[in-house]
């Protein structure tokens, strides 16, 4: 285990489908900005293939702690046993493209192998950009961005896959599009996914299980079945949705 | 501006099912400078114009300002016997010599100090002191260590090139965004990789500000340190003009000196062009 720098946790990898049988084991995680507290003692698993979503107000610390799993948050103060796999993407709410660099070198950013090139290219079809490899960022829409993101943290075959509000930035229509993009790719690829996200009915359609962050805690945890999820018509669609919305504090209205 | 507020909505695109209409488009204004015209000619013509009208004319003593025509005269004089293609060439050597270096010299300051903290601490201090004395008021004490001769041309107009190069290619280098650090890190990027993926190419665009402000002040340096103890260049021909007082060679002095100005400013905007091809900016 190698000490986390900057902190007191312990930050060990551990390759999916080992021993624990946990892709991402996270124990009293301890996370604080100064005086204020944001993670107060998460414990969470998640099983390789499985599909998490996070949810919870905003400000509830749902960014601190997709930032350290990702092992991004060197210099916050904090303690907990995290372990993760080797093989980590992250995808931002920003595209976070490299605006100098090409679509294509975006993707194959920091790709060891000697066929990143080829490999790259069949992740930018598979997100339905195939022969825009030349182009530069700016020349891309907001959605196009966000693909070409997805294709750089599929291109590492990723045993977790981190999303931090991917969709939040983008437009309704683009949403649900995207939606299906991420099912078809997840399908095809079987990473763990945590998906951080302040909307419950995104929560709903993509997840196998849902976990709401309330005071610095996974407060409610709900799975998502087969028929709930692909169909908003299912009994107990309704019933999920607004225990979700009451666990986020907020009154169910009707409908969607 | 209010024709950018006003805009009429009509079709932006031309539908090929309606071949033969014509391809209506709003006619508000875009913000910014517009379109890129080539009218850069225009002023400079004028301004020639009527200098040559006011020789002609002689409303213009040519003690003051000579005319047009006796200073294409002295052109075709000076190039005949090759004086000016002589001076011309060692003035070009001196700025190019002195512009290499100074580059170099900047450019390398800047990435040890930029991507170093012992080398920040070791050069940072030392080029922001250099930075608020006048580059040009160092030349007594060059002349004294160096003599009068080439060293001490060039390695004037070094030290005022380097600066402008370092400055802005450190600040572009400190001004990564911390977003694109953390990328680097998720994707598993080492330090090198970093360097040369992220550091280097959003440190680009501050290079070329300081290229531009250091070709500038490498026309500056040439100028003075061509009209002190000079025995040959562009400001030696104009300072030796100076006391037969032809005007006319030094206004042929000037002209070449806009000339070259011009000249390397846009080949500096030409190379800036090709290499930072990935900006979208108004400047077109
Ligand atoms: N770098 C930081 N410095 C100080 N406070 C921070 C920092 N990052 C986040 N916070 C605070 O921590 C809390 C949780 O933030 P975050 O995890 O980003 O919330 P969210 O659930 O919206 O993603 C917020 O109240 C925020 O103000
Ligand atoms: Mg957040």
């Amino acid at each position: 285990m190698a000490a986390h720098p900057g902190g007191l946790t312990a930050l060990a990898p551990s390759p999916a489908g080992t021993k624990s049988g946990a892709a991402v084991s996270v124990r009293g995680l301890i996370r604080s900005f100064g005086t204020k507290s944001v993670l107060d003692g998460v414990d969470l698993d998640i099983a390789p293939g499985e599909f998490v979503a996070l949810l919870g107000p905003s400000g509830c610390g749902k960014s601190t702690l997709l930032r350290a799993l990702a092992g991004l948050d060197h210099d916050v103060r904090g303690s907990g046993v995290i372990s993760v796999p080797d093989r980590v993407s992250v995808v931002f709410q920003d595209s976070r493209l490299l605006p100098w660099d090409s679509v294509l070198g975006n993707v194959t950013l920091g790709v060891r192998e000697h066929d990143a090139g080829a490999r790259a290219r069949k992740a930018l079809a598979e997100v339905g950009l195939a022969g825009r490899e030349k182009a530069w960022p700016h020349q891309l829409s907001g959605g196009e961005q966000q693909r070409v993101a997805l294709a750089r943290s599929l291109v590492r075959e990723p045993q977790l896959l981190l999303a931090d509000e991917p969709f939040g930035a983008l437009d309704a229509l683009t949403r649900i599009r995207m939606h299906g993009l991420l099912q078809d790719l997840v399908a095809a690829h079987r990473p763990a996914v945590l998906l951080v996200t302040h909307d419950v009915d995104e929560a709903i359609a993509l997840a196998d299980r849902i976990v709401v962050l309330d005071q610095g805690r996974i407060a409610t945890v709900r799975p998502v079945p087969e028929p709930i999820r692909t169909s908003a018509d299912a009994a107990g669609h309704e019933a999920l949705r607004r225990d979700l919305l009451a666990a986020l504090g907020v009154e169910a209205t009707a409908g969607h | 501006m209010s024709a950018v507020l006003d805009r009429p909505v009509v079709a932006p695109h031309q539908d090929p099912a309606q071949a033969g209409r014509p391809d209506v488009r709003p006619t508000g204004r875009r913000l910014g400078p517009g379109r890129r015209r080539r009218l850069a000619w225009v002023g400079p013509s004028a301004l020639l114009l009527l200098w040559t009208a006011a020789s002609a004319t002689g409303a213009l003593d040519p003690r003051i300002l000579s005319e047009p025509w006796t200073v294409v005269a002295a052109a075709g004089e000076l190039i005949a016997d090759g004086r000016l293609q002589e001076n011309l060439a060692i003035s070009a050597q001196r700025a190019g010599l002195g512009l290499f270096f100074g580059i170099l010299v900047g450019a390398v300051l800047a990435l040890l100090s930029g991507l170093s903290r012992i080398g920040e601490a070791l050069i940072d201090g030392p080029v922001q002191i250099k930075r608020a004395i006048p580059g040009l008021a160092l030349i007594p004490l060059l002349i004294l260590w160096f003599g009068i001769d080439e060293t001490m041309k060039v390695l004037t107009i070094t030290l005022g090139v380097f600066v402008p190069v370092y400055l802005q290619t450190h600040a572009g280098l400190r001004g990564i965004d911390l977003r694109f650090v953390e990328l680097a890190q998720t994707v598993g990027l080492g330090r090198a990789g970093f360097i040369r993926k992220v550091v280097l190419p959003g440190a680009l665009p501050g290079f070329f500000l300081g290229l531009r402000f250091a070709v500038t002040g490498a026309w500056v340096s040439l100028v003075v340190v061509e009209q002190i103890n000079a025995t040959s260049g562009i400001g030696y021909m104009m300072e030796l003009a100076r006391t037969y007082g032809q005007t006319n060679i030094i206004i042929l002095g000037l002209a070449v000196y806009g000339i070259l100005g011009l000249l390397s400013d846009g080949i500096v905007r030409f190379i800036e062009r090709k290499a930072l091809s990935w900006q979208r900016t108004l400047a077109g």
